[in-house]
């Protein structure tokens, strides 16, 4: 194994592009680093992108968006502030990963790039519309973040590509987001289910919403029919009902012991009801 | 296969070693350093036996590159004795009997000494969320919390 420490991201690239071999990004190794002890991945390249300028940063843009680098970790997202403020959801559920030690290396961008289906990182990202900014051969292109995962630990980046960053839009007024996912203990465990809602309010009317569901389908996926269920309405019983069975008809999950289909299925309605709540105070300032 | 120089700083001292790049921080700090008080337990990021600090961040040393660590700050359960005088938390693990095989031990002082850096005055429940990634088999963890909780007080009323 060759292990690389380009300096910019073009020289990442081109690593990755001249490559014959099997390549891994590296940045905090936390699937890597345990793929390659445990001899299921054995990369003949390693290119570690901690040497690129601003792949620790995480800057708001001038449209109040927000750009989160690479090689940030979940613990440093947690400890960021105004990043939570604004995308409480985006921040709680990457800090649902692992433990404090694995808090301290994760990162957003191999979350996605891990291409799990239960990755707790990227479902509130789905819901905010983010996109991430990719690299390669080809220059350079923004891709939306639901666009990325193509099944269970694939991607459609192609050889030599690689995501350069995450790009959150401004919050604007009256929005609030939330993530929620099922697990059988308190903690150090992957999402048997998992949902994030994004929505924005005028008064006590939803005006827009996203209801992204992850660990129920091959792919994280946005469930229009939930949001279309809430969009509209003041969140009340009926919506949520609404919002509830359009979650469950979304599911087409796997059947394991530590959810079954028809659980992982209910579940996803409860879990779709409880974030829309919570997404819906933060919009309303009820709550943070 | 050729080897990769580093130099890094292990509790406070400059060192450097020749490594494989696929050789983890914790294998080379116990066979090209010579410290073998970080353990590895499951040598996949899941029981903290090999916990240290980099940079500050408590992390998985086996979890981590050697080729990573150069030009960074490690610490580990080495450095946190004071030449013969222990720290409150091993004093504290002595007192309440808070270890039995040994193994989980070293990890969990390196995160307990972390989390009371950065928080002095955690509640029981902030304590164990912190040490969630610090499993051990053999005390059932009442113990440990007791010692940890029971040092923070002492490193509280001495400062």
């Amino acid at each position: 194994m060759r292990y690389h420490t380009p300096s910019s991201f073009e020289d990442a690239t081109a690593i990755a592009a001249r490559a014959t071999g099997t390549t891994r990004y590296l940045a905090g190794g936390t699937d890597v680093l345990v793929q390659l002890r445990s001899d299921v991945v054995t990369p003949d390249d390693l290119i570690d992108v901690k040497h690129i300028p601003g792949v620790k940063d995480i800057t708001q843009t001038e449209d109040g968006g927000w750009r989160i680098g690479v090689a940030v970790a979940g613990a440093e997202m947690t400890e960021h502030g105004g990043l939570g403020r604004d995308w409480p959801g985006i921040v709680e559920g990457m800090d649902l990963i692992g433990s404090t030690q694995v808090q301290g290396r994760a990162t957003l961008t191999g979350n996605l790039c891990n291409g799990s289906p239960a990755a707790d990182g990227v479902p509130a990202l789905i819901a905010a519309n983010a996109t991430v900014t990719v690299s390669g051969p080809d220059g350079v292109r923004d891709v939306a973040v639901e666009a990325i995962p193509a099944g269970p630990g694939k991607t459609i980046l192609a050889r030599g590509e690689m995501v350069t960053a995450v790009n959150v839009p401004a919050r604007g007024q009256n929005g609030g987001d939330a993530y929620l996912r099922f697990i059988p203990r308190t903690e150090m465990d992957i999402a048997v289910v998992g949902c994030a809602v994004n929505l924005t309010v005028e008064g006590d009317q939803i005006t827009s919403a996203r209801v992204v569901l992850g660990a129920v389908a091959p792919t994280i996926r946005a469930v229009e029919d939930a949001a279309r269920a809430i969009i509209g309405t003041t969140l009340d019983d009926a919506a949520l009902d609404a919002l509830d069975a359009a979650a469950s008809a979304a599911c087409a999950p796997i059947d394991d012991k530590r959810g079954t289909i028809e659980f992982r299925t209910e579940v996803a309605g409860v879990l779709a009801k409880r974030a829309a709540k919570i997404a819906y105070a933060r919009a309303r300032g009820e709550a943070k | 296969m050729s080897k990769i120089h580093v130099t890094t700083t292990v509790n406070g001292d400059e060192v450097e070693y020749l490594c494989d790049p696929r050789e983890t921080l914790l294998d080379c700090l116990r066979d090209r350093v010579g410290l073998t008080g970080a353990k590895e337990g499951c040598g996949t990021g899941d029981c903290g036996a090999c916990s240290v600090t980099l940079d500050g961040r408590l992390v998985c040393s086996c979890l981590v590159l050697g080729a990573e660590a150069e030009g960074k700050e490690v610490t580990t359960i080495e450095g946190m004795a004071t030449g013969d005088t222990l720290h409150p938390l091993q004093r504290k693990f002595i007192e309440h009997a808070a270890l039995q095989c040994g193994i989980c031990t070293p990890g969990i002082l390196v995160a307990a000494k972390a989390l009371l850096e950065k928080n002095p005055d955690p509640t029981e429940t902030e304590m164990r969320y912190w040490l969630a990634g610090n499993l051990c088999r053999c005390t059932g963890y009442d113990k440990i919390i007791r010692a940890v909780m029971d040092a923070a007080q002492e490193m509280r009323e001495a400062s």
